[in-house]
């Protein structure tokens, strides 16, 4: 009798916190919606992540969960402003309330999601520390790389990272430590080291910038492997539930959408679907929108205006950017990567 | 007989061909020994060599008409990226469509400066020129100006004081009394206003759309800096020089205290400062721009280094013209303002102007807090994977407009200690 009472007096104090929850927007919401912008905060200049265009705009794959963002709370994935933050002051900028996102690259590590006030929301990008050789020497994978030697920065976690690697692996190398990443590139480029290592996202931009003629782009590969790792999510402060969730699930439906099919071209058609998910997640069948506090159609609105996450990635950083990254950890987790996301239902 | 020829006679010859013009320069200077001639020989070897490797790099070789940075590489200099990136270059995320707007606005600027170089304006002109052209620049940047009214009851009380202080014992009975009414309306208002008695507001002159600071770039974004950052410095650190000589105690101690702890530190740890622990000072919700936070980092910073370079010029002046001051019973802004400054000022103008280009220079350190200004606009325009790899052109076009303005201001200094000293130059 006594259990029961305990039990109907949690389910009655449950029910009145979830109401009190859904009467109220929080603050960081109400904030966003009364401004009628997201801001958000980008690092300086990251090719493929987050850099103005030469027209000013900013582009790249963190920029377009900003955007995604924006077309889940106001349906326009243009109401965004964006405010460039050094990686000194990103978290800073969070916790005074000078942006409401941060999408700066930063690593989900336990101590930034805790100790500093912050969530991360959720991993936009799987990074971690690779490799990069030249494709005339024909190796394909990590695995072929002992007695190389390889370009390393000094006194990182990069050069402990390669240290373990080869160990477990019972490889030998030979490393060529300098510290100078110019100089690092021209050494490697050169032909002093048969290997570069740092983390993947920035082995690719090198290779796109930095490949001297007349060699070119294809003359150099990632090595599948990654070894390290470097989740790299939005950041929200402390405090508002309802904000984050919005954060959180506005990246998700980019994922859930890549693996429904929606593309930002048929997405019009899947209106039309009888598939019960995809109506459901376009908001044809409501609920969804509902239950997060947006509108219906905020799936329709992030898929239409800035894409899945599939073509944002090919577009940004992907086989149809100058980077030219491998879908790798980053593939969908129906075809052997990592991007999963829970079902919106 | 005489040897003497008579005097009409006397046809002076010209001294050989090879001791004057040209040659005879050259081979006084250049050929006088065989070391110096083969010097010579080797430098001149030496500099053509390396300025044909320019001149193939920068012109004969060079690519203006890439459309994307694949098709520039391998040949000469890339200045096909630049034609891609200049406006990007010189005005940041700013709309673009609306970037007539800071072109607009540099203009407005570089014709401020430019009218202001020039002495017959130095009398209240100077204020009407500043006043005119800083409200067009600002009007163009931001689109939308809101002028509230505790600012204006700010200026009139500013005003009316130093009319007051300035004209004293000189104005006309009107001319004071209209000193008077303006600090009595200023400081009334204002009591006023902070009583809650005035409402809040503000005059609106919003023609264009608004662009806020986030979205500035590029050159206004320098220029502002510089040219706002040295405006407020210039009277700011006056005014520390002199409490630094000032007789009160208290005064003097403020400001050898701040121009001390200013000096003491880099610039890079103010604006870090300014950005990253101020608004955690801030209650929750308060947020400074980011923009203005820098700006007054600049201004404090190069008040502390005016205010001893002024300083400088305050010592050389003899004791002299103080006493002849007081002696013709002048008040102390009186004589400041129309004895001791005009002569201070004159002395320091080389190690002055030199600050100033100095702190021109020194508004890239902007760029460690995340705002876009000139240089890291160039730098940006280096890390789009598509035109990534011309750094060379990049920053030689960088280099090449930081030059136009120092050099501009380095020959404005001459020009002006030419024309102020003409009074001690026999």
């Amino acid at each position: 009798m006594r259990n029961r009472i305990a039990a109907a007096a949690a389910g009655f104090a449950v029910a009145v916190l979830g109401f009190a929850g859904a009467a109220h927007a929080g603050k960081d919401l109400d904030a966003v919606r009364a401004r009628g912008t997201v801001n958000c905060g980008v690092g300086i200049g990251t090719a493929g992540f987050m850099l103005a265009d030469s027209q000013g705009k900013w582009k790249g794959l963190s920029v377009d969960v900003c955007r995604a963002v924006a077309a889940t709370i106001f349906g326009d994935s243009e109401k965004v402003r964006y405010v460039p933050l050094t990686s000194q002051q990103r978290f800073t900028a969070v916790q005074s309330s000078e942006v409401d996102i941060v999408m700066g690259n930063a690593t989900y590590t336990l101590t930034r999601d805790t100790a500093l006030g912050l969530d991360f929301t959720g991993i936009y990008y799987y990074d971690g520390q690779g490799f990069m050789v030249p494709k005339k020497l024909g190796v394909k994978s990590a695995k072929e790389l002992s007695g190389a030697t390889v370009c390393v920065a000094p006194g990182t976690t990069t050069e402990l990272n390669l240290a373990d690697y080869f160990r477990t692996n019972k490889m030998t190398f030979k490393p060529v430590v300098i510290e100078k990443v110019d100089e690092i590139r021209s050494a490697f480029f050169s032909g002093r080291c048969d290997v570069y290592t740092t983390d993947a996202s920035s082995l690719a931009a090198t290779r796109a910038a930095n490949v001297p003629p007349p060699q070119t782009i294809d003359d150099y590969v990632i090595l599948p492997e990654i070894i390290s790792k470097e989740p790299l999510g939005p950041v929200v402060r402390h405090g508002d539930n309802q904000f984050a969730d919005i954060v959180r699930w506005a990246l998700f439906a980019m994922i859930e959408a890549e693996e429904a099919g929606i593309t930002s071209n048929n997405v019009d058609e899947m209106l039309k679907s009888d598939n019960p998910s995809i109506k459901r997640i376009l908001g044809v069948t409501p609920g969804m929108g509902k239950a997060l506090g947006v509108d219906e159609k905020w799936v329709y609105n992030i898929v239409k205006q800035v894409g899945n996450y599939g073509e944002s990635f090919d577009r940004n950083v992907g086989m149809g950017s100058p980077l030219k990254i491998a879908r790798g950890q980053n593939a969908l987790w129906t075809q052997g990567g990592l991007q999963y996301s829970p079902p919106i239902r | 007989m005489t040897d003497t020829m008579p005097a009409g006679d006397r046809k002076p010859i010209a001294p050989p061909v090879d001791e004057t013009g040209p040659l005879g320069w050259a081979r006084k200077n250049l050929f006088s020994s065989w070391g110096n001639g083969i010097t010579t020989v080797v430098l001149i070897a030496f500099v053509v060599w390396v300025l044909s490797w320019f001149l193939e790099w920068a012109l004969f070789t060079a690519n203006f008409t890439a459309t994307t940075g694949a098709e520039c590489r391998g040949g000469g200099a890339c200045w096909a990226l630049i034609r891609e990136k200049f406006r990007y270059i010189f005005f940041g995320s700013f709309p673009y469509e609306q970037h007539w707007r800071p072109l607009f606005a540099i203009i407005a600027m570089l014709a401020m400066l430019v009218l202001s170089a020039d002495r017959r304006m130095w009398n209240w002109r100077l204020l009407v020129i500043w006043g005119l052209g800083s409200f067009v620049t600002f009007l163009l940047m931001f689109g939308q100006l809101h002028i509230p009214l505790s600012l204006i009851l700010v200026v009139a009380l500013v005003a009316g004081g130093i009319g007051l202080a300035l004209r004293s014992g000189l104005a006309t009975s009107s001319e004071r009394m209209a000193y008077y009414a303006l600090v009595g309306i200023g400081a009334v208002g204002l009591v006023l206003r902070i009583a809650g008695v005035l409402p809040k507001w503000s005059i609106a002159i919003a023609p264009l759309s608004y662009v806020e600071t986030s979205l500035w770039g590029g050159l206004p974004v320098t220029l502002i800096l510089a040219t706002y950052g040295l405006a407020f410095a210039f009277p700011y650190g006056i005014l520390l020089a002199l409490g630094r000589r000032s007789n009160l105690p208290l005064i003097k101690g403020l400001c050898v205290g701040f121009i001390e702890l200013i000096r003491g530190v880099p610039l890079i740890s103010l604006l870090i400062m300014a950005s990253v622990m101020l608004p955690l000072f801030l209650p929750s919700g308060t947020t400074i721009d980011k923009f203005l936070r820098a700006q007054v980092a600049v201004i404090l910073f190069a008040g502390a280094y005016i205010a001893e370079v002024i300083r400088g010029g305050l010592q050389s002046l003899p004791k002299g013209q103080f006493e002849a001051a007081d002696a013709m019973g002048l008040n102390y802004p009186q004589k400041t303002l129309l004895i001791i400054l005009p002569q201070a000022l004159r002395v320091v103008i080389p190690p002055l102007i030199n600050t100033f280009i100095g702190f021109f220079k020194d508004t890239s350190l902007v760029l460690i807090i995340g705002i876009f200004d000139f240089l890291n606009t160039a730098n940006q325009a280096l890390v789009d994977p598509n035109w990534a790899g011309f750094p060379g052109e990049v920053y030689l076009f960088a280099a090449f407009v930081y030059f136009i303005f120092c050099y501009s201001m380095s020959r404005y200094s001459k020009y002006l200690e030419f024309e102020l000293n003409k009074g001690t130059r026999r």
